[in-house]
């Protein structure tokens, strides 16, 4: 967890041209050799990502080709009779993983900011290895006690608040619905699964911000929230949103454990507690019984997952380098 | 940090001359605060202790070492294939990414420094480990299992995959910290660049670079989904990861979580416990190693 932020931050880097000096002794083509080893090496990360955007677009290419643009717009996904329409997987990720982010922000800001300005000096290890082991647990764990714990056990929760603002406009196009497996659960389910990715990062960026801009708030009277809100979420705030997209974009490709509790009907509503679908869940589910072109537009799934993740993942990089940047030249 | 004022002198001072808004704004954030761990804490506790208690009834010597159960709904059998599968695939996939890793970090601090190429590589790795785990399932997919069927390899080549950036970022991570007068003093009794990083900067990183490497491990272990449709589905062991399907804890897990049956339900639970206890002593084993190292640099 501790590399992601860092982008370009780099030290001088080792060794420098020092062995050039010694140029005309043997050895040299070890060197040379090793050196291009080496490339090859770090040229693999470039191979599988071009082979990985290759190789699954070519065996989606004959759904992408049978439904044009409707593999996104439309809603119809229906294999028996040769339909793939994916917008109500695309609505239920969307939708869990925005859950998650309202759910899953607040505590993790909450928890980074206690664990660098508020918490005992005793405290903040503790802290810091409570997320670890948060973030260690497996997402098929979290799957498993959501499907069996948590969707019975709170079922009768969404129909009590159903109940109350069912009727009341606004709030009931929300609040609504009775399912123990909803967006709601899968929300939550991946709330917990990304507070400790959007804590983690949130709070190195958090810790870059110079002492003496705090002790200058302190100086001036600032109570500690004023130091806080003038000097710590000002300096961070680039680094904290690139966290959050980070955490987004591990929800957005989270899928053994939506595949559990999402419940599984493609379906759009705008209802939290109602049952819904997403675009990993739906391809492990159904990946197993599928051919031909139900088989391609699973895959196709895959390919629009990876494009979406991949921009959100570089639209976070690239905010949390520019805030990088400005903060070193600061 | 933050500590320059003792809690007693800065409460003092709030007292004295903090007009009452101020401070109650100032008690709201503190309970925040406080209040999202404890919000953070409820699901851990939750899930450790479920997994903890209802785990612990299935674990046995037969759990560890007899077939799975050839009708599931029914309690018996064990969970050998599925400990064997998932320990063997996880090593497979690191026996790949673990050098793959350390020799492109190696490219990335002691040859690429800011150039363009090392830029890439890197931004690049950065983006891979935002990849999903499913897609790197349906890549080793469609370039493995289409060829060669299903069979252990192609997990450890999609846990491989979700290896690979992780180890590169944290070991050039821990090459930073190796300072630069050893690779000078290593230069200046003429030894070249390659046997410097060999035998020098390597050696020195090692504790940082071993537990960085867990981590990964430990991450990799826990994944389901890039081994439900590369791994196939078997009931018993299978040593031979070239060949024939296998089976893992996490996809036993997967499959057991979602029948009806109570037998069925707590072998999901005696998995999880099992799955749980592997990556843990991993992760701590990684916390020990690094802090250990941490301390002998302090030192």
């Amino acid at each position: 967890m501790t590399v992601l932020l860092s982008d370009d931050g780099i030290a001088p880097h080792g060794g420098g041209d020092a062995s050039s000096l010694l140029e005309p002794t043997s050895g040299r083509r070890g060197d040379s050799a090793f050196k291009t080893v080496a490339l090859a090496a770090g040229l693999a990360v470039l191979a599988i990502l071009g082979l990985i955007a290759y190789s699954t677009t070519k065996e989606a290419w004959p759904a992408f080709q049978q439904e044009g643009l409707g593999f996104i717009t439309s809603s119809t996904w229906i294999p028996a009779e040769n339909k793939f329409g994916a917008l109500a997987f695309i609505y239920g990720t969307v939708l869990s993983s925005l859950i998650a982010l309202v759910l899953a922000v607040p505590v993790s800001l909450g928890i980074a900011l206690y664990a660098n300005e508020a918490a005992p000096r005793r405290l903040r290890k503790p802290v810091v290895y409570v997320m670890d082991l948060l973030a260690a647990i497996p997402s098929v764990v979290y799957g498993l006690w959501g499907i069996i714990v948590l969707a019975p056990a709170i079922q009768p929760v969404y129909k009590a608040i159903s109940g109350a603002v069912g009727d009341v406009p606004v709030l009931g196009w929300f609040f609504n619905g009775e399912s123990g497996r909803s967006y709601m659960t899968a929300g939550i389910i991946l709330a917990i699964m990304i507070t400790p990715i959007i804590t983690s990062l949130s709070r190195e960026v958090i810790a870059t911000v110079p002492s003496a801009q705090r002790e200058a708030a302190y100086g001036m009277g600032a109570t500690r929230w004023e130091m806080i809100r003038a000097a710590v979420l000002p300096w961070s705030r680039g680094g904290i949103v690139g966290s959050v997209m980070l955490g987004l974009g591990r929800a957005m490709g989270e899928t053994i454990a939506v595949a559990l509790v999402i419940g599984s009907q493609p379906q759009i509503s705008t209802h939290l507690f109602e049952t819904g679908d997403s675009m990993a869940a739906v391809i492990v589910n159904q990946f197993g019984e599928a051919s031909g072109t139900h088989r391609a537009a699973l895959i196709g799934l895959g390919v629009v997952l990876f494009g979406v993740t991949i921009i959100v993942n570089v639209s976070a990089r690239g905010i949390v380098s520019r805030f990088d940047r400005r903060s070193q030249g600061a | 940090m933050t500590d320059s004022l003792s809690a007693d002198v800065e409460r003092l001072l709030l007292d004295a001359t903090t007009s009452r808004s101020r401070r109650v704004k100032n008690r709201l954030a503190s309970i925040w605060m406080i209040g999202a761990l404890l919000v953070a804490l409820v699901p851990l506790t939750l899930v450790i202790g479920y997994v903890l208690f209802k785990g612990i009834g299935q674990l046995s010597l037969a759990w560890f070492t007899e077939d799975l159960p050839t009708i599931t709904r029914k309690a018996g059998g064990g969970m050998g294939p599925a400990i064997v599968g998932t320990l063997l695939i996880t090593f497979v996939a690191a026996l790949m990414a673990i050098p793959l890793g350390i020799l492109g970090a190696i490219y990335l601090h002691e040859y690429g420094g800011k150039g363009r190429t090392a830029r890439l590589i890197r931004f690049m790795a950065d983006v891979m480990t935002g990849v999903p785990s499913i897609v790197m399932g349906l890549f080793v997919y469609t370039v493995w299992t289409l060829t060669f069927g299903l069979n252990g390899f192609g997990g450890s080549l999609a846990l491989g995959c979700l290896m690979l950036p992780i180890i590169i970022r944290t070991t050039e991570e821990m090459l930073r910290l190796v300072p630069d007068e050893l690779r000078q003093a290593s230069y200046a009794l003429g030894n070249r660049k390659w046997r410097t990083i060999l035998t020098v900067v390597l050696p020195a990183a090692f504790g940082g670079i071993t537990s960085g490497v867990m981590i990964a491990i430990a991450r990799a272990a826990g994944e389901t989904a890039p081994l439900v449709f590369t791994i196939g589905a078997a009931r018993n062991l299978n040593l031979n990861i070239f060949e024939g399907p296998m089976t893992a804890l996490s996809v036993q897990i997967f499959g057991n979580a979602q029948t009806p049956f109570e037998a069925a339900q707590a072998r999901a639970w005696g998995a999880a416990l099992t799955l749980v206890g592997i990556v843990f002593a991993m992760t701590i084993l990684a916390r020990v190693v690094s802090s250990r190292v941490a301390r002998r640099h302090s030192a």
